[in-house]
């Protein structure tokens, strides 16, 4: 009798096993061609890059097969021309800098419009909110560069801002603002607006807005109910949010060529510069990984930073 | 002492105006277990809303010792709200949610610390004070909802529906539970609830509400035994209908003739009609059945059913109708009767209630 008890749970415990492959290996099955894809396509061109960073630039554009360190070492520094003295970069730099900033600041400010208006559809009545969204998404799926150039025609010096100022009297000479850093701030912060609003939105519509009621009833104020209990429960969207917005900013292209001008060049630009006139592809690939790491780095130190904080879990 | 005075709500403009609340005065005393009662959509959540300060009537006036509440946004009120849906904040743990409402008062942090300490005790979750409120069951969070809304001693206390969402056995323990903290704290508690027992046995007055209305106010007692009008004697408890013919009324004390011809002393609710024709109300326990000739209502017995507590006696009355008697059962009397028989129907003098309306 002994016997056929232990012997019982042996089968059904290689049964349980054999499942479990059986699921192992069509997960495995299923997720190949979004591996393959992800593989080939994300670290294929990265390690191509990685490859150029560590070579010499060819006369024409191109790079020569012939290994240099010489590209990692321009990122941050250069010999002077006539002296041999290595100096820090300081043009690198500041365009790292101005880069870092400007994303910063564009993320700020977009957090300063997302959120309210985000708030403001979230708080409609449920038949109207999708009109709402639906205005916010408009733009979106216009073309990057027409919206551009719809800000360069709001804010150059003959442009509406500037001719309505002028008519009103309230200035006589227009107001320089194109080709300046306001001009990449506006232009970045309103292209970027959407990914902004888009999750906040999503996390705002989930809350459940008794909780706002339950803060009133026990003392808190208008700005203790959003400090202490919307925000942190609309954070995972503002995180989001965020990282949506900030990212794509620091490598801008577009944007800081149209309204930034020559002057206000960002990292998006100066590595284009390098495969382009600059004819120094190895430095574009290792200014490019430079910038790939920023962004990884300015992810972990955000996630940590907001991650400390108590609470940020929803439901 | 809350006054309310001539509260009016109407939701909505023009052909789509609903009138939520309808000209309700009501003064609840210091220190009561007040409870408002009534169907689905009567306009109770609205009434405590507008006590809570996210509503504001279209009329009316509301006081609290005399001060104007209506004047006050709702983080400035004495008064206090355990929600319905809990409405516990997820993002925070059990103790930090009770202490919520001390630290928005700017109490200092040891007093917080020390009077979170006897919430928890007072509502017998101490062990459970780290946990966040999603990982305690449904009764544990309706007990930190009180707790919470408790902590800053608010001079009222608004329960809206609090014991709907537990399960039979919890709702008896949290109903006893309740009225302990009632009487612990001294403070008002103004319960609202759509379940009659409930308002019965934990009370000490009701108002009865419909349609935006408070239709009676009185002791659980009162309500039950003298309900004013045909729709309380409906909603509250089982209750028979006879149609009378009012001879005489003095005060609260009425001649009626029944329809066999009987004549007895009733009740007479405040108001409602001097004399002709008056629908008079008994409850099934209050009558008991008699041998034929005996009683005021002779019928035949249509029905005997057996109830465990007790049984239920359907008479046809001869004057038409139907009219129920219950009794109580007890082990050492079999009940003789059966369906077919001859029977009467009798009550005392001043059992009935002759209603309003
Ligand atoms: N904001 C509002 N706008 C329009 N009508 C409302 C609003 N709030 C409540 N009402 C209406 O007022 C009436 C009373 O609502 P209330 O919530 O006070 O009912 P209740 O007695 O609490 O019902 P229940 O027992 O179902 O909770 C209902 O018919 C409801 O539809
Ligand atoms: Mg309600």
């Amino acid at each position: 009798m002994a016997g056929t008890a232990s012997a019982r749970p042996a089968p059904a415990r290689d049964l349980a096993a054999a499942r479990r492959r059986e699921e192992r290996r069509t997960r495995a099955l299923l997720l190949a061609p979004a591996m393959a894809i992800l593989i080939f396509a994300a670290s294929g061109p990265l390690l191509i890059v990685l490859a150029y960073s560590f070579l010499t630039p060819g006369d024409y554009g191109g790079v020569v097969w012939e290994f240099s360190l010489k590209a990692w070492f321009n990122v941050f520094a250069e010999r002077d021309f006539f002296t041999g003295e290595i100096e820090l970069a300081d043009a690198h730099l500041s365009i790292f800098w101005r880069s870092i900033k400007l994303s910063a600041m564009t993320t700020a400010l977009c957090l300063l419009i997302g959120f309210p208006t985000a708030y403001f559809i979230a708080t409609r009545p449920r038949k109207t909110r999708d009109f709402w969204m639906l205005l916010v998404i408009i733009p979106f799926w216009t073309n990057l560069l027409i919206r551009t150039f719809a800000i360069m025609e709001l804010i150059r010096n003959e442009g509406t801002v500037n001719s309505f100022l002028i008519w009103t009297g309230l200035i006589d000479t227009p107001i320089q603002m194109m080709f300046t850093e306001f001009a990449l701030l506006v232009g970045m912060a309103y292209v970027y607006l959407p990914l902004m609003i888009l999750p906040v939105y999503a996390a705002l519509e989930r809350f459940d807005f008794r909780l706002v009621e339950a803060g009133y009833d026990l003392y808190a104020g208008r700005w203790q109910v959003l400090r202490r209990i919307v925000l942190p429960l609309a954070k995972p969207g503002v995180v989001a949010g965020s990282i949506l917005v900030f990212v794509p900013c620091l490598g801008a292209y577009v944007t800081p060529r149209v309204l930034g001008g020559g002057k206000n060049m960002m990292l998006g630009n100066f590595i284009e510069l390098q495969f382009g006139q600059g004819r120094n592809w190895p430095l574009g690939a290792a200014l490019a990984l430079t910038l790939l790491v920023i962004v990884m780095a300015a992810l972990i130190v955000y996630v940590r930073a907001v991650g400390r904080e108590e609470g940020g879990r929803h439901g | 002492m809350i006054e309310i005075d001539r509260v009016t709500k109407v939701f909505g403009a023009g052909a789509e105006a609903f009138r939520a609340l309808d000209a309700v005065n009501v003064t609840i005393r210091q220190n009561e277990f007040f409870t408002l009662l009534g169907p689905s959509g009567c306009g109770k959540t609205t009434l405590l809303r507008v006590m809570a300060g996210f509503v504001d009537p279209t009329e009316g006036a509301v006081t609290l010792e005399g001060d104007d509440l209506l004047r006050l946004a709702p983080y400035e009120r004495p008064v206090n709200t355990v929600f319905q849906s809990y409405a516990l904040f997820p993002h925070m743990t059990v103790a930090e949610n009770i202490g919520f409402g001390l630290e928005m008062q700017g109490r200092p942090r040891d007093e917080v610390r020390r009077t979170v300490g006897e919430m928890l005790e007072l509502v017998r979750m101490s062990e459970l004070a780290d946990r966040r409120t999603s990982e305690i069951s449904g009764g544990q969070q309706q007990r930190v909802a009180l707790a919470r809304a408790l902590a800053p001693r608010p001079r009222v206390l608004l329960l809206d529906e609090p014991l709907s969402a537990l399960d039979f056995k919890l709702r008896k323990d949290m109903q006893l539970e309740l009225k302990r903290l009632q009487s612990e704290t001294g403070i008002t508690f103004i319960f609202v609830t759509h379940d009659q027992e409930e308002a019965l046995t934990m009370s000490d007055r009701i108002a009865v509400m419909n349609e935006g209305a408070i239709r009676q106010i009185g002791s659980p007692r009162d309500i039950y035994d003298h309900p004013a009008e045909r729709f309380v004697a409906d909603f509250i408890g089982d209750t028979n209908f006879l149609e009378a013919e009012l001879l005489s009324k003095e005060e609260a004390r009425a001649e009626v003739r029944l329809a066999s011809g009987a004549a007895v002393t009733a009740r007479a609710a405040e108001g409602g009609a001097e004399a002709g024709a008056v629908t008079l109300a008994i409850r099934p326990e209050h009558a008991d059945l008699a041998p034929e000739g005996e009683g005021l209502l002779p019928g035949r017995l249509s029905d005997v059913v057996y109830f465990g507590t007790d049984t239920h006696f359907h008479v046809d009355l001869d004057a038409g109708g139907r009219f129920v008697v219950r009794r109580q059962n007890t082990p050492d009397r079999a009940e003789a009767r059966a369906p077919g028989e001859r029977v009467a129907v009798r009550f005392g003098a001043r059992v009935g209630q002759v209603l309003r309306d």
